[in-house]
């Protein structure tokens, strides 16, 4: 049965049920016990699980990031939580080093899944904002997974926690009681490596991912009244990347707009637009715009964030202006 | 558990305990090289540091979510005040801090003024960071204090680099390094303290230890009894002291800034405390108990100083009185004269990413 649920109770319930089916998941993490993370995600799993299973840590995110490799080698199955996504900066050595080469190097698959919670637009500056996706996209070895609403995000984590391979699961901060979307009980995957076509249309496909998903749709809806029809391409996971939903959606509608929220310099928009310039050349009608945020650090100040994130009518203008091709 | 004691290698003492910090000698006579007219000025800036953190705390609490005067939450320094302003006034005109979250008292007394840290909190446009940045996350290169990340620890290093500096340039000048026991943790701060001995780097890193790290309480952060013990282990002095004695925390500070300035290397000075508030203004701390709220009330490092004051004829109940009135005018009239001026402009933010 589905029932509308809040983007982090989605996530709690997927930790709930991965934890009940095996007892070698496990999560840990500093303030995530009763106090239930910053963010009131794990609230209430230490009563069901037990301290062992739902642990505070020490403030070590290196530490928290090592534990993770160790314990999943000797058989366990490890979901950390990094409190913000920025602190990622301090645990990149035991991630990038020795988690993401593990496999290939060692023959010993690491299946671990970090949570970890990311994005702006909440006026709380460039130490709690930023969207790092694309920094891991580029290291062989991580699975890279940014959900956009709560159906998926559920479906979502529990196929990482399934997954043999490590897996940034980037959650996304501001959706956590933003959003409410129909999410069935019980237990349900949605695959890692499949995008999603979010909203059809004829005319231009707008491929994005996380909360851009939800600008997307705004977008999509002013642009109907203009008489452009947008599709919109929800990546779910950025690695391993879905290239055949996007090229078929662009194969239909020949004109391409990728956007995200992280800046737009070197962002992940950068490998969907050279993917389809080299693999979709005779089916370009228009060049492909990328909308990203501006090249500066998150500011906190709330006329100054909006400046640099990208807008909804960055979108209806750059598909106005590409119907003109 | 055996507790290492730096004291045979440097002759610093650690006193009070992690659990059952000492009763602060109320009735004490106060002993320091201090005079009243420094003991007075460590009071004005305690009371100064408590009543414009208690504006904010009220502003945070009251204002309009849909037109905030103050963007995002406040991160306050409640209870704990005495080990920044006990420390800051080690120091002189031109060493350094590299301050943490909880340092608006060494920041005051370090030349940042009420209208500065308004600015700082209310997003203006000629505020600290231009109101770019908020609350907390400031630095100001002439006043000689570094830019604060929210990244726990990792001002330490930055602070080495600074005393380097000093060092390197014959400048004699000491740099005071604060964080706090859940910064403790990072593998920043165990580099960094091992690398200024190696370097015999003019630093003195000073640990607020004041109980909690958001939610987490000590002992799920560290299995020693004192963060100071780990000082003899990178081979420098280390010691403990009771935070919520202004003059304790100076005189364990003067004799650590003494050792650095003297060319003598890095200590580590731990001041046990407590957070009397949330982690921040939107946090109600639900999670500390009841008894232990009650036992660092009693505590506090004002009414406590004040009564030390008393004791000691410094100073009396019309004068604690006067400076507070000061001070609250001082401040209210800060906040009506700050929170109408211009916040920032879009226009030019790009040009300040590079250096010119
Ligand atoms: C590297 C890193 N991880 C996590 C956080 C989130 N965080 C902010 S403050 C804090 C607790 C800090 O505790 P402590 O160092 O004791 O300072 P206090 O807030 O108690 O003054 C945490 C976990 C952070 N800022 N930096």
């Amino acid at each position: 049965m589905n029932r509308p649920l809040y983007y982090a109770d989605a996530i709690k319930e997927a930790l709930a049920l991965e934890m009940r089916r095996d007892d070698n998941v496990y999560i840990f993490g500093e303030d995530i016990a009763q106090y239930g993370g910053v963010f009131g995600v794990t609230k209430g799993l230490v009563d069901e699980f037990g301290e062992k299973r739902v642990r505070n840590t020490p403030l070590s995110e290196i530490a928290i990031m090592g534990e993770a490799v160790g314990a999943a080698v000797a058989g366990l199955v490890p979901v950390p939580e990094i409190q913000f996504s920025d602190f990622l900066t301090t645990a990149m050595s035991p991630l990038v080093d020795l988690a993401a080469t593990y496999h290939y190097r060692i023959g010993t698959a690491l299946p671990i899944t970090i949570r970890a919670p990311s994005g702006g637009a909440m006026n709380i500056g460039n130490f709690h904002s930023k969207c790092l996706e694309s920094w891991f996209t580029h290291v062989p070895g991580l699975k890279v997974v940014v959900p956009a609403t709560a159906h998926d995000a559920k479906g979502l984590l529990i196929s990482a926690i399934r997954d043999k391979n490590p897996v940034l699961f980037f959650e996304q901060k501001k959706l956590y009681r933003e959003i409410k979307d129909d999410v069935p009980e019980g237990d349900y995957t949605v695959p890692l490596g499949k995008a999603n076509i979010d909203r059809e249309g004829k005319d231009i496909s707008i491929i994005t991912y996380g909360t851009p998903v939800h600008w997307a749709r705004q977008a999509r809806e002013e642009l109907k009244q203009k008489n452009i029809f947008a599709e919109i391409v929800d990546l779910r996971t950025l690695a391993p990347l879905d290239k055949d939903t996007i090229k078929e959606s662009f194969k239909k509608t020949n004109r391409a707009i990728v956007l995200h929220e992280a800046p737009k310099t070197s962002g992940f928009g950068a490998e969907i637009a050279a993917m389809l310039e080299e693999e979709c050349f005779h089916d370009l009608a228009a060049p492909i715009v990328r909308i990203g945020a501006k090249h500066m650090p998150v500011p906190t100040n709330p006329t100054l964030e909006q400046y640099y994130l990208p807008s909804i009518q960055d979108i209806t203008t750059a598909a106005e202006k590409l119907m003109e091709y | 558990m055996p507790m290492l004691d730096s004291q045979d290698l440097h002759g610093f003492k650690p006193s009070g305990d992690a659990q059952q910090p000492q009763e602060l000698a109320t009735h004490g006579l106060i002993h320091s090289l201090l005079t009243k007219q420094d003991l007075l000025n460590l009071y004005h800036y305690l009371v100064l540091t408590r009543t414009l953190e208690d504006k904010i705390h009220y502003i945070c609490s009251h204002q309009n979510p849909k037109n905030p005067l103050i963007i995002g939450k406040g991160y306050l320094s409640t209870g704990q005040e005495a080990v920044s302003i006990g420390a800051a006034y080690t120091l002189k005109e031109n060493d350094w801090v590299a301050q943490s979250h909880r340092d608006f008292g060494c920041l005051l007394m370090r030349g940042l003024t009420v209208d500065d840290l308004l600015m700082q909190y209310f997003s203006k446009v000629d505020g600290p960071t231009k109101g770019r940045d908020a609350n907390v996350h400031l630095g100001n290169t002439q006043k000689r204090i570094l830019g604060f990340i929210s990244h726990m620890g990792a001002m330490l290093p930055a602070a080495n680099g600074v005393a380097w500096a000093s060092k390197y340039k014959g400048e004699n000048n000491v740099t005071l390094a604060f964080f706090g026991d859940g910064a403790s943790s990072q593998g920043a701060v165990h580099e960094a303290m091992n690398y200024a001995a190696v370097f015999k780097l003019p630093v003195v890193f000073i640990c607020n230890n004041n109980g909690w790290a958001i939610s987490t309480p000590t002992h799920q952060q560290y299995a020693i009894q004192d963060i100071s013990a780990r000082a003899s282990a990178y081979g420098m002095p280390g010691s403990t002291c009771d935070g919520n004695n202004v003059v304790e925390v100076y005189n364990h500070l003067k004799k650590a800034v003494d050792h650095a300035r003297n060319g003598n290397g890095p200590s580590l000075v731990e001041c046990k405390t407590m957070r009397m508030a949330g982690h921040g203004t939107h946090d109600r701390a639900q999670y500390m108990p009841k008894d232990q709220i009650e036992y660092w009330k009693s505590r506090d490092p004002i009414s406590n100083f004040e009564q030390r004051l008393i004791n000691n004829g410094v100073a009396d109940d019309f004068l604690f009185k006067n400076k507070k009135e000061e001070l609250a005018q001082l401040v209210n009239e800060a906040v009506e004269r700050i929170s109408q001026m211009p916040g920032p402009t879009v226009d030019k933010q790009l040009d300040d990413v590079f250096a010119k």
